[in-house]
């Protein structure tokens, strides 16, 4: 619908926000009502009896497992899958790439991966709830939650749910119908207050609590330890979702913790508004997932990351509530609490609420994209950028590995989807300008802002885009790019499915190291698969998302097919401890915003030195004696 | 002791060798002229192309390490950039290689002829040489041949060129220069040259080290050079140079390139063209300079058959494996990685053990021909009963034996299987009959002047015993050197030999304080690597067990009855290198003044060696060569028995005599080996 949209003028502006506004809230099925939630409301969760109609309008249910997969990515109603045909389509009717076919995608799956339509490896169908451990219950913990009336529940799939995030070897162990420690009990508290009163009761009762977002986790953070003897309680945030003010004097907001991103610039977009805060998860994860994480959003380079942009934080410790006496936009008080809470991945207690920088809607948006002859010539361009200090909303520069993947997600018809070389005259491209098809790889742009300016912008970015031999190759190859952020999620379930397993990761790292870890952990990973036995060659890439004044931050895929090995997620597990070991020794950080959780844990002392453990040790020894909040993340 | 199951080694018998193919051979059946002009197009690096020598240069000029060094030079000197600029520019023109394949055909051609009157086969391993293609493909790649010979590097490219690989860029010493056209015909074959000294020179080392690691990490050709920096007089190993090693393995520890890969090549000469020239050299004959009409005279050299050589391409050793759990990349994270450091401890030594492996890869490799089996045998004998020689009957059946034992320890004996023995010894002495007379069936050195005057011209009369001395030496050296080509098979076991001779008693822990003492007493003069004690001992206990000589229980090392005859010739093998110690120590007891200069050491020592031979109190003439002299300094040194006392012009030395003294009598077995010194098995 928007193949022309480099039309200009108002109405294409405001067909631009919209269709912005859909890609960002379309997912939910019409559901964008009034201004309801905006309201300084009171805790609801003091009656059992809960305002089943405003229920409804959030994203998350309480019981996830009734629109979302309990062993695979998103909505249980969208997935990939090979037709009866052999064609790769995408189930459901909430993106835009819904129930559309992708026909290059089968050709490019078997010939990365070597895969084959033959060999499959389908998920167990339902949890047997047998396979579930009996909960260990704290009676007296629970007599007393009983009174206070705030939801919980026993439930082997809602136990389960809470159980794991999203890295491979919990997802493939899902699959398989192995669970481990689980939860022992799901609570879902509807305010701050509750809050108080759980962690209270935990104290009191010696139980331990594991803060649950959105679930979203690549870092093994929600995992239970295995240890633990003490009842496991999921403080199940999912609840605590509204806006509870807007002051636009200030262009600030106060949010409850617990909200989903897309949810929140739902309701933000409703009155005007947006936080710009958006990382690829968006539509699941939480905001107290983002402040316990130090989550990264795409347009960072105008909104910044979530470091900068909350102004207060409310988090109920085993000591109390720790928060700032005002709402001041910068402070010299001492090392900044906020910085023990962000990235405190849970370990600390509960984020209840947070005050947000808001931004007015941005009034134009535009999409693009540019082609270089070589990754080198690409990352050089966004290192030029990032000098000039003017990175537009996003920029992302992905290698040639990517550049094809996404062709072979091109879909059949649409006059959006056109072919990325199509499109551009694919014979100009690759052969009338010497690029060689098997080496160029592409940037693509977000800008936003006021229209004249983004035009500006866009000037400036493509004048030095030419420079580094860039090509301006269209705004429809740069939105379908970021589109497909939200769908390439549920890709790795259609792998799983044929003995393909994989996963990403990423680091940050200095401008002049950019190219040598990008080939260097690229290399290590097909080398270290060589040496682990996987018969296939793994597919191996990246890209550049983030640009800083300092460095850049960077993304990994990899994948393999596992046919023929006993212990695939063993191997998995191998190669990308040894991706971690290749991207520190090539001066890459421990995360840029995944986290740490207990996957990274082993380098966190290398990573902050002896001191540097001890001071966060002593925090945590402070605020929670009795590791209440015993998810063992991070130290 | 409980340690002994910890180092499990591989059975040297068992390691499998590639086959030779003879490159001369097409060669004598088909043009030169035509192969010299063949299509020459190697494969490449992930498909880069060769750069020019120009870009190379401007690359180097442009590098952020040198403009950082640049920078700095000018502020500590007050010079300005632009100067120190240029200065670079100068010194990068007179360093840099300019490799043109017209030269390169020149010398294909010429070569081809020379070779061919030289040798009777040049052997090359064709599966070595696939490797080696492979590996050029994937990784930067460092050609790390052995050094015996001048020819060692026109050798190397030779060969490249003829199997269509990329031809190397070699770091050559700055003494070719001297020869001012053969120095630039070598720089257009690929050579490039470097000072042999430039310690403190900071653009000098900035421009060398740039310049390898931008050919290197742009993978335009491989790098070539010689681990053990300089020619081996001797043939044995010489203990490996660190510069460029730490240079080429710098781009994969600082993540520039993912790995580098290290071929160790070993060339056997089965006669060295030098080998009279090494000998005077190490007897203080003083070395002509390396000059082109120097070279040209050695044109009577080409009269003369030396055999056949044969060059082995190593399995490509991974930089990234190696370095594995021994270093930790992560400290080069800290600063910009263009400004210089200094190398951390475990760099340093990773390096070191590195370059010892690497010279270990070489000798193993090195295809002994049976020459060297008989040489040892001869030397052994000379110095058992001067006069009479050996029976050639006696001599091939010894030689046989010394096959076998020498094959079970390993050895790349390259013994023809389809003739009988007595051809294969007989056709050996006539390849070097200028070392050895045959005379009545028995076969000995040929120490006294055959016949004639020991130089055409010289009065008779006028030969001082001194000089008749010094050149019986020349051929003791000769042969000398020969056996040293065996020495790497037979040092373990030959330590231990000599270790239970002095051990006090049979007890296990006894035998090891010795082994251990003699080990470290002659790690300059061997390639033993560093901290591998236990491991030798394990490896020598082994085969001096599998072998059936020793009977090795867990606490006793017993010779067998048949052990004897192996023990014997083991230790006798030793027997120069102990003697030549002892006397050392004793020069320096005796001799040693207040002033001895560490420049005047060698002609002193040398002095008090030719004394202590002419009066009859020591056998070994082989004593008298100098890198034996230099080596037992460097140990005594490293000891600390001696002190270098560094004085206003030059270094003296300074002895412990109680030290000294101790070490002469323990190397002659009247002490025991101190046990607190050595480590426990
Ligand atoms: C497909 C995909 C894309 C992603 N893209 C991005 C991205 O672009 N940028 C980015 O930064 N991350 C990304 N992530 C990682 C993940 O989404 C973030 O770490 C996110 O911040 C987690 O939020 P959550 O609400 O899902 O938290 P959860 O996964 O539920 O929890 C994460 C950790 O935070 C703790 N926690 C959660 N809520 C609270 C709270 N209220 N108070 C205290 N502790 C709490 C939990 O105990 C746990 O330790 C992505 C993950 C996936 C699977």
């Amino acid at each position: 619908m928007a193949s022309n949209s480099s039309g200009g003028g108002s109405s294409d502006r405001q067909r631009i926000a919209q269709q912005r506004l859909r890609i960002i809230a379309g997912h939910l099925q019409g559901r964008v009502d009034g201004d309801s939630t905006i309201l300084a409301a009171e805790c609801k969760a003091q009656g059992s009896q809960t305002d089943v109609s405003s229920e409804e309008k959030k994203t998350v249910p309480r019981r996830r497992q009734e629109i979302m997969k309990w062993n695979g990515w998103g909505y249980s109603d969208t997935k990939f899958l090979f037709n009866k045909k052999g064609q790769a389509e995408f189930t459901g009717k909430r993106y835009r790439l819904s129930g559309m076919i992708m026909p290059a995608l089968k050709e490019w799956f078997e010939g990365t991966f070597g895969a084959s339509m033959q060999h499959k490896s389908l998920a167990t169908p339902v949890l047997t709830s047998s396979a579930v451990q009996p909960p260990i219950l704290n009676e007296a913990f629970e007599e007393e939650l009983k009174s206070t009336g705030i939801p919980s529940s026993h439930d082997a799939e809602d136990r389960v749910y809470r159980a794991h995030g999203h890295c491979l070897n919990e997802i493939f162990a899902l699959r398989e119908g192995k669970v481990g420690r689980v939860p022992d009990m799901v609570v879902w508290p509807n305010c701050h207050k509750d809050v108080v009163e759980i962690v209270e009761l935990a104290c009191k009762h010696d139980v331990c609590l594991i803060p649950y977002g959105g679930g979203t986790s690549v870092s093994s953070a929600l995992e239970c330890p295995p240890e633990e003897t003490r009842s496991i309680v999921s403080v199940d945030t999912s609840q605590m979702n509204r806006i509870l003010w807007i002051d636009e004097k200030n262009l600030t907001a106060r949010v409850e913790a617990g909200i989903v991103g897309q949810d929140l610039e739902r309701l933000l977009n409703e009155s005007g508004y947006c936080t710009g805060h958006e990382p690829d998860s968006m539509e699941f994860s939480s905001l107290g997932g983002w402040v316990a994480t130090r989550a990264s959003g795409m347009k960072k380079n105008i909104y910044g990351n979530i470091e900068d942009l909350v102004i207060h934080v409310k988090m109920v410790t085993p000591q109390g509530v720790i928060e700032k006496s005002c709402q001041g936009p910068r402070m010299s008080t001492g090392p900044d609490i906020h910085h023990f809470i962000m990235g405190s991945e849970g370990t600390l207690g509960v984020v209840t609420e947070v005050t947000m920088k808001i931004r007015p809607m941005p009034e134009y948006q535009k999409y693009g994209s540019v082609v270089f002859p070589n990754f080198e010539q690409g990352v050089a361009c966004l290192r030029e950028v990032a000098k000039q200090r003017c990175a537009p909303a996003s920029i992302r520069l992905m290698d040639n590995e990517q550049f094809k993947f996404g062709h072979a997600l091109k879909p059949q018809v649409s006059s959006l989807f056109t072919s990325f070389l199509d499109g551009l005259k694919k014979f100009y491209i690759t052969k009338f300008k010497g690029f060689d098809p098997d080496r160029l790889c592409v940037a693509t742009l977000l800008f936003e802002g006021d229209r004249e300016k983004v035009l500006q912008h866009e000037k400036q970015v493509y004048d030095i885009a030419a420079k580094f031999g860039g090509l301006a190759a269209g705004e429809d190859n740069g939105q379908r790019g970021y589109m497909l952020t939200f769908v390439i999620a549920y890709l790795r379930d259609l792998g799983m499915d044929y003995y393909v397993i994989g996963e990403s990761f990423e680091t940050s790292v200095p401008w002049d190291r950019v190219l040598d870890i990008c080939r260097n952990v690229k290399a290590r990973i097909t080398h270290e698969c060589k040496g682990k036995g996987v018969q296939f060659q793994p597919l191996s890439t990246c890209r550049v998302t983030q640009t800083y004044d300092a460095g850049a931050c960077v993304y990994f895929y990899f994948a393999f097919n596992y046919r023929g090995l006993s212990d695939p997620v063993h191997v998995y597990e191998q190669v990308e401890r040894a991706a971690r070991e290749e991207i520190l020794a090539n001066g890459g950080s421990l995360s840029h915003h995944h986290g740490v959780g207990k996957l990274r844990k082993e380098w966190m002392r290398e990573t902050i030195s002896n001191v540097g453990m001890g001071m966060l040790k002593s925090v945590k020894d402070y605020v929670d004696p009795k590791n209440i909040f015993g998810n063992r993340n991070l130290l | 002791m409980a340690s002994i199951a910890v180092y499990s080694h591989r059975d040297p018998m068992l390691k499998k060798r590639d086959d030779f193919e003879d490159i001369l051979e097409e060669r004598r059946n088909s043009s030169d002229l035509r192969y010299a002009l063949r299509c020459y197009a190697p494969v490449l690096y992930k498909g880069v192309a060769p750069c020019k020598s120009g870009m190379l240069k401007s690359m180097v000029l442009q590098s952020d390490q040198l403009h950082y060094v640049i920078n700095q030079l000018s502020k500590e000197t007050g010079r300005t950039t632009a100067d120190v600029q240029v200065q670079a520019s100068a010194i990068l023109e007179e360093m840099a290689h300019c490799l043109q394949l017209s030269t390169v055909r020149f010398f294909a051609f010429t070569l081809c002829k020379v070779f061919k009157t030289l040798f009777r086969s040049i052997c090359v391993n064709e599966e070595g040489i696939q490797r080696l293609q492979q590996a050029i493909q994937e990784h930067p790649v460092v050609l790390l041949p052995s050094h015996r010979s001048y020819m060692d590097f026109l050798l190397m490219s030779y060969i490249l060129f003829t199997y269509d690989l990329s031809l190397p860029v070699i770091a050559a010493g700055m003494d070719f220069m001297g020869m001012k056209f053969i120095g630039e015909m070598l720089r257009m074959s690929g050579a490039f040259f470097i000072r042999r000294s430039f310690g403190g020179d900071k653009l000098y080392w900035t421009l060398f080290s740039e310049y390898v690691k931008t050919m290197l990490k742009n993978g335009y050709a491989p790098v070539e050079f010689f681990l053990e920096g300089t020619r081996s007089r001797t043939s044995k190993s010489l203990t490996p140079k660190l510069g460029l090693l730490n240079i080429v393995m710098d781009p994969f520890l600082k993540g520039e390139v993912f790995d580098v890969h290290v071929v160790p090549v070993s060339i056997s000469y089965e006669r060295i063209l030098e080998e009279t020239l090494y000998a005077r050299e190490l007897l203080g004959i003083p070395k002509p300079k390396e000059s082109t009409s120097g070279l040209f005279k050695a044109r009577k050299v080409l009269s003369e058959d030396y055999g056949s050589i044969h060059v082995y391409f190593g399995q490509p050793v991974s930089v990234r494996s190696l370095s594995e759990g021994k270093v930790n990349r992560c400290q080069f994270n800290q600063q910009p990685r263009h400004i210089p450091r200094r190398t951390g401890e475990d760099i340093n030594s990773f390096v070191n053990d590195s370059a010892y492996r690497l010279v270990r890869a070489q000798e193993e490799n090195m295809v002994l021909a049976p020459w060297v089996l008989l040489a040892s045998l001869l030397l052994q004998n000379h110095h058992q009963n001067q006069t009479q020689g050996m029976a050639v009957d006696e001599l091939t059946a010894q030689a046989v034996w010394l096959r076998d034992v020498s094959r079970q320890y390993g050895a790349f004996l390259h013994w023809p299987e389809h003739i009988p023995p007595s051809e294969v010894v007989s056709s050996s002495l006539s390849l070097h009959r200028g070392l050895v007379r045959i005379c009545e069936g028995r076969v000995q050195l040929a120490v006294e002047p055959a016949g004639a005057p020991a130089g055409p011209g010289e009065p008779h009369s006028s030969v001082t015993q001194e000089e008749e001395l010094l050149s019986r030496a020349v051929t003791v050296l000769s042969c000398a050197s020969y056996r040293n080509q065996a020495l790497h098979i037979f040092v373990r076991p030959a330590l231990l030999a000599s270790a239970i001779h002095t051990a006090s008693s049979c007890q296990k822990q006894e035998v090891f304080n010795s082994f251990s003492f003699l080990r470290n007493m002659f790690s300059n003069e061997f390639i033993l690597c560093p901290g591998a004690t236990v491991q030798d001992f394990e490896e020598a206990c082994y085969l001096l067990g599998k072998t059936g000589a020793l009977q090795v229980t867990q606490q006793e090392v017993l010779v067998t009855e048949g052990g004897h005859r192996t023990l014997a010739f083991l230790s006798n093998m030793l027997d120069p290198f102990l003697q030549g110690y002892q006397v050392v120590c004793r020069f320096l007891c005796e001799e040693v003044t207040e002033t001895l200069t560490e420049k005047l050491f060698i002609p002193a020592v040398r002095k008090f060696i030719i004394k202590h031979l002419l009066e009859g109190r020591l056998r070994y003439t082989e004593v008298l060569s100098s890198d034996l002299q230099k080596n037992s300094l460097a140990a005594l040194l490293r000891i600390g028995a001696v002190r270098k006392v560094q004085g206003v012009e030059q270094a003296t030395l300074k002895v412990n005599r109680v030290m000294v003294n101790s070490l002469e009598d323990t190397l002659g077995g009247k002490l025991p080996t101190q046990k607190a010194v050595v480590a426990r098995l």
